[in-house]
């Protein structure tokens, strides 16, 4: 048994699959994190390559379109010398009628190490975890509304970057919470890595209930929010979710809630803004900011690479799959 | 056939006393209790000491699947699970495939329980509109001609309150009672969890409790507004109780009934994403469960139903949202009945009732009561022997059930349908 009844971690604590920020604890995210850091010089070489997956077959299943988390994924794999199969799933074989395990069943039969699997019903990435042969791993490329770990990792490790400890930091996440499995990961590992205050800002409608309940302090004012904090995280209102009524219009929403040079002033003069993206420019953030001297929107994204890697190097670590070369 | 059952506990219903008492039944009827009719010749005699002798269970809300999903259940192996497990008549809800909007239906389930089932009463309840689809009124009058005991919807809206003013307003006049699960479609969504801490820490879609309460307060004003005789079935909210409560206080005639599960389990069971606690409606907060407890307990809740609804393995082997909700229940509910006494929720005198008598009555059905000239429906169950709940023991052929593991005090070893011993351990 898992050493904490979570099927992620294997007896020894160590990283099985990748699932959930829920269920993790500090030191294996500290660990992702030094582990990312270590990989970030890999990007600087001329051959961009690292034998640690090599003989590894490595499967990306994306039920839900993705541009950056599966193009980042895949450099990722490419990166650590991985044999890479992609699928858009949504295409193939589900709508012929095949059941999820069959379509996840024939790709084992082709001696797929590794999973890398997004899908649209909440808890798909334990459902897929729970039926793997032994040996096999899954990573949570966003199951629904639940969680989005690798996304909050890399946010994770940005913040890092720019401010070195979480202690004292004040985090705002700002927007559509209640759909977004980006932001439950993002509060777990931001709880976990002890930061001061986590706040979460959106109007009531995309809070789900008892949001407190997470470990974040609520606020349905941007401006008061957004007051002295170190780092703003903006959401993108998803509007392909949006079951009626859930806002007036999106010109309402960026009068309230839209982030604004003018806006972003009342955050301390150093604070960072990010976006896990695909950001809608002029619905919840101004061109002026995503483009500013203070967003680093794009660095997270580079940072995914590296993040990703270390992910999956840990896993690789821990099955004892590794192909028996350095690291 | 003439059975003599002696030196058994007789567990009689609410008001009466439990005591060691010999039981007579000849011609499918009880026709002597302590002193056999003069000319009384036992074929069989069953020595019942240190066991009860109780009426059998009398289940208002059974899905046997048949006409129609012969993959998940059928009548000849629910049938078989329900004598086994001490139910002696089901009821059975509309939303078969036909559904039971229809003579042919009826009768067809009436044949079908004839050939290849195992003695215990079926009880078809009839669709409120035709083929469920909310719209037209179902030919209720040759239904009830016909068997169907009451009315109901199943979980399917109707159009809109007109549909279901008139339903109601017919119904009545036919003399049916109208059986509903409040559930207001729109509230309800996509959701598959309760709204709470939990829904939010695992992202599945919320189903707040005014998915039900505010279709349970416009359900109730149109009680009050026609006099139908409505029965709720499948409560599952503090709120839900509390209204129940008050309506009855006020006279309205309505009864009600929960899911015997909805008592043990709450939304923390659903661990990470267990797909055998998905029901609708959804397992509930722990405050939920305790005023469900307490309007059993106090009587506002009438009847304890099992609610099953058995599935073939696939229907859950998928991710929470996509699995198919409900939990195979025939198997489990005496057994966890049975642990509302054990852990003093009420006496057993009055479980008994909320299992035999209250739901026969409320049904308008024979059965739940030990007296001479009544239909001798009888179980014998052994309160001591502990089990543990396995899914792969389970005789419904819906091995989904939410209680595996759980251990269990109490089993049936007798069941006797209209003075036939139809099941012996």
């Amino acid at each position: 048994m898992p050493a904490n009844g979570n099927i992620q971690l294997d007896e020894n604590g160590r990283l099985r699959h990748f699932l959930s920020i829920e269920g993790l604890d500090q030191a294996i995210l500290t660990e992702i994190l030094d582990t990312a850091q270590s990989f970030t010089s890999v990007a600087d070489r001329t051959i961009k390559k690292v034998p640690i997956l090599r003989g590894i077959t490595v499967a990306n299943l994306f039920f839900e379109a993705s541009t950056r988390t599966r193009s980042t994924f895949e450099l990722a794999e490419q990166r650590l010398s991985a044999d890479i199969l992609s699928l858009n799933v949504d295409t193939s074989a589900t709508v012929k009628g095949e059941s999820l395990l069959d379509t996840l069943q024939n790709l084992e039969a082709m001696q797929i190490d590794m999973f890398v699997i997004r899908h649209q019903d909440s808890g798909s990435a334990y459902f897929f975890a729970q039926h793997v042969r032994p040996g096999v791993s899954v990573l949570n490329a966003g199951d629904g509304q639940h969680e989005h770990p690798t996304q909050a990792m890399l946010d994770m490790y940005t913040i890092r970057h720019y401010k070195k400890d979480f202690s004292g930091l004040r985090v705002a996440i700002v927007g559509d919470i209640l759909h977004s499995r980006v932001a439950r990961s993002q509060i777990h590992a931001l709880n976990l890595l002890n930061t001061a205050e986590i706040r979460v800002i959106a109007p009531r409608t995309l809070l789900p209930v008892a949001t407190e309940s997470l470990g974040v302090s609520v606020y349905e004012d941007l401006e008061r929010g957004l007051k002295d904090v170190d780092v703003v995280i903006m959401l993108r209102l998803q509007k392909e979710r949006m079951r009626g009524a859930l806002l007036p219009s999106e010109k309402e929403y960026f009068r309230k809630y839209g982030l604004s040079q003018e806006r972003l002033q009342r955050a301390k003069p150093d604070a960072i803004v990010m976006h896990p993206g695909p950001a809608n420019r002029g619905v919840e953030i101004e061109s002026s900011v995503m483009d500013g001297s203070q967003s680093v929107i794009l660095q997270q994204v580079s940072f995914g690479i590296s993040v990703r890697m270390a992910v999956m190097s840990m896993i690789v670590r821990q099955s004892g799959l590794q192909s028996g070369s350095e690291t | 056939m003439s059975l003599h059952i002696k030196n058994g506990l007789l567990i009689e219903t609410a008001g009466s006393t439990q005591r060691q008492a010999d039981l007579y039944l000849q011609d499918g009827k009880i026709v002597g209790i302590d002193k056999a009719p003069d000319d009384f010749q036992a074929a069989q005699t069953i020595d019942a000491a240190g066991r009860w002798v109780m009426p059998g269970l009398v289940d208002c809300q059974a899905r046997l699947r048949d006409p129609g999903q012969p993959e998940k259940a059928n009548i000849e192996s629910e049938t078989l699970a329900a004598i086994k497990n001490g139910i002696t008549s089901l009821c059975l809800p509309p939303d078969t495939q036909p559904a039971i909007d229809n003579s042919a239906t009826v009768e067809l389930i009436h044949h079908r329980n004839e050939m290849f089932g195992h003695r215990a009463h079926v009880y078809p309840i009839g669709a409120l509109t035709r083929g469920l689809g909310g719209e037209q009124l179902s030919n209720m009058a040759s239904l009830r001609d016909n068997g169907c005991i009451a009315f109901s919807n199943a979980k399917i809206p109707l159009a809109n309150n007109l549909v279901q003013r008139r339903a109601m307003d017919y119904a009545a006049g036919q003399q049916s009672m109208v059986i509903i699960q409040p559930l207001d479609h729109e509230l309800l969504g996509n959701g598959c969890a309760h709204e709470g801490a939990i829904s939010t820490r695992l992202g599945l879609p919320a189903i707040p409790e005014a998915a039900e309460t505010a279709a349970l307060a416009k359900d109730i004003e149109l009680v009050a507004q026609t006099g139908a005789r409505t029965h709720f079935g499948q409560l599952s909210c503090a709120r839900s109780v509390d209204m129940i409560r008050r309506a009855k206080a006020k006279g309205l005639p309505i009864s009600a009934d929960c899911a015997i599960h909805q008592l043990f389990l709450t939304d923390h069971d659903i661990g990470y994403f267990d797909s055998n606690m998905f029901t609708i409606p959804p397992l509930r907060s722990e405050s939920d469960r305790d005023a469900l407890r307490e309007g059993v307990a106090d009587g506002t809740i009438d009847c304890l139903c099992s609610d099953h609804q058995p599935h073939e393995v696939d229907a859950k082997l998928k991710p929470y949202p996509s699995a198919e909700p409900g939990i195979s229940g025939l198997d489990t509910l005496l057994p966890l009945a049975l642990r509302l006494v054990e852990e003093e929720v009420l006496p057993l005198a009055d479980l008994i009732t909320r299992l035999t008598l209250n739901p026969a009555t409320i049904m308008g059905l024979p059965g739940g009561k030990i007296e001479v000239g009544e239909i001798a429906d009888l179980i014998i169950v052994d309160p001591e022997t502990h089990w543990i709940c396995q899914a792969a023991n389970f005789v419904s052929k819906g091995k989904n059930t939410a209680f595996e593991g759980w251990d269990f005090r109490g089993s049936v070893t007798h069941t006797i349908i209209a003075a036939e011993i139809v099941y012996q351990l």
